[in-house]
């Protein structure tokens, strides 16, 4: 059975000093329908690119990206911008926001734009404000919340048509530990619904809430692992405890 | 835990069983993984260590109990306790000494044991957060989780500095 997102010998190269820099080198991944997956690696290592390029906001010097069964490297601007408002939600480290509207008017847009209606779309935004912990700002405009709130502003914007696929790239970034409490319960909840959920992510509480986990090195996957169903429970307990099992 | 159960007598004699209780009651989830057979051993070597007394007690319809009280040396040894301020565990010296080690003997790539390590914690750390997640916020618990969930953040992000510098090595 093939995956929400199968990559074949994806690539991307930048032009350097003398040999091109390969960011992201000949990667083949395979990612099922309502599988969380973070990747990991030093700065550098290409997992932004690889995010990019699997969102469409890149294109590959080489390889194939398929979402959903559907070939999307060739796609062209309008039908990337169609497929990112219903199908993929994307979350960046920047937050994007249109700064003429309020966190509430932000979070409904993609909504509106895919035909919603005024109260579905209003409802549904509050709904996510509420949860991420922000819904006492709804009224503000961007300008006048703090990086952290902009961030969940951000983040709800991208699930207000919940889009098959969420991409993140450091989620938490702008976070202190409570609000990334919150970020990880919604991705808990993202999970139960079954979205698949692919993070870049140096933050061990974000990385260790997924299902498996991509190392990068130098443009390529070096390590695919399974964290979920390790340990039995009694084991995990006497490891906490500091005590044999 | 040895001296955490003789600190519980300190405070008020108990049979093995209600002493089990307590440290249930105290360690939340954890509390799971302690079987009486533990604390029958444990008790046996605090009372040949002097720091505990048994007594026999007749029970009419139950056999006869054990009640263990903690002994003056007992207090003695638990207000020693209390005030030490080592801390258990040092992890990164030991690991920090097997990289070196591994690269010294060439019978083991150090990024590699790395990249194996921090899987190890991560796994861990998931199953910590999903315990804590499902403990209710307020019980005694939680903060045992939260404390192993904050001890393998900052180990997981020593390896990354760890991984910077062997893998800088590894390259030059």
């Amino acid at each position: 059975m093939s995956g929400i997102i199968e990559t074949a010998g994806l690539s991307r190269f930048y032009p350097g000093d003398g040999a091109p820099v390969r960011a992201v080198d000949g990667v083949d991944m395979s990612v099922a329908e309502g599988e969380s997956v973070s990747v990991m690696g030093p700065s550098g290592c290409g997992k932004s690119t690889l995010l990019h390029l699997v969102g469409g906001l890149e294109r590959p010097t080489a390889g194939t990206v398929t979402i959903a069964g559907q070939r999307v490297d060739g796609l062209s601007e309008a039908a990337w911008a169609r497929l990112r408002r219903r199908s993929v939600g994307f979350v960046f480290q920047a937050f994007h926001l249109v700064d003429e509207l309020s966190a509430v008017e932000n979070v409904e847009l993609p909504a509106l734009l895919v035909g919603t209606s005024r109260r579905a779309a209003r409802r549904r935004a509050m709904e996510l404000l509420e949860r991420l912990g922000v819904a006492d700002r709804a009224t503000h405009l961007p300008d006048r919340l703090s990086g952290g709130q902009q961030q969940r502003v951000a983040l709800a914007r991208a699930l207000v048509n919940e889009p098959v696929l969420v991409l993140a790239d450091e989620p938490t970034g702008n976070l202190d530990s409570h609000a990334t409490g919150e970020i990880l319960r919604l991705f808990a909840g993202l999970r139960e619904a079954r979205q698949t959920l692919l993070l870049v992510t140096h933050d061990p509480r974000v990385a260790a809430s997924a299902d498996r986990l991509l190392t990068m090195r130098d443009g390529q996957i070096v390590e695919d692992t399974r964290l979920d169903g390790g340990l039995p429970r009694q084991a995990v307990l006497a490891q906490i405890a500091g005590w044999e099992a | 835990m040895r001296e955490a159960m003789l600190a519980m007598l300190a405070k008020e004699p108990a049979h093995g069983y209600e002493l089990r209780q307590r440290l249930i009651q105290a360690l939340g989830p954890i509390g799971e993984v302690v079987n009486s057979g533990q604390i029958y051993v444990t008790l046996g070597r605090l009372e040949k260590a002097g720091f505990v007394r048994g007594v026999q007690v007749e029970q009419s319809a139950a056999p006869d109990k054990r009640v263990y009280e903690a002994t003056p040396e007992g207090r003695e040894h638990v207000a020693a306790w209390l005030l030490d301020a080592s801390w258990p565990k040092v992890a990164p010296t030991e690991f920090h000494l097997k990289l070196v080690a591994a690269a010294a003997t060439g019978l083991a790539d150090p990024v590699a044991l790395i990249d194996a390590q921090r899987r190890e914690l991560l796994r861990r750390l998931r199953e910590v957060q999903l315990l804590a997640e499902s403990e209710p916020p307020d019980g005694d618990g939680v903060l045992i989780l939260e404390g192993s969930a904050l001890r393998l953040q900052a180990d997981i992000r020593w390896l990354e500095a760890c991984e910077q510098r062997w893998s800088a090595r590894r390259a030059g």
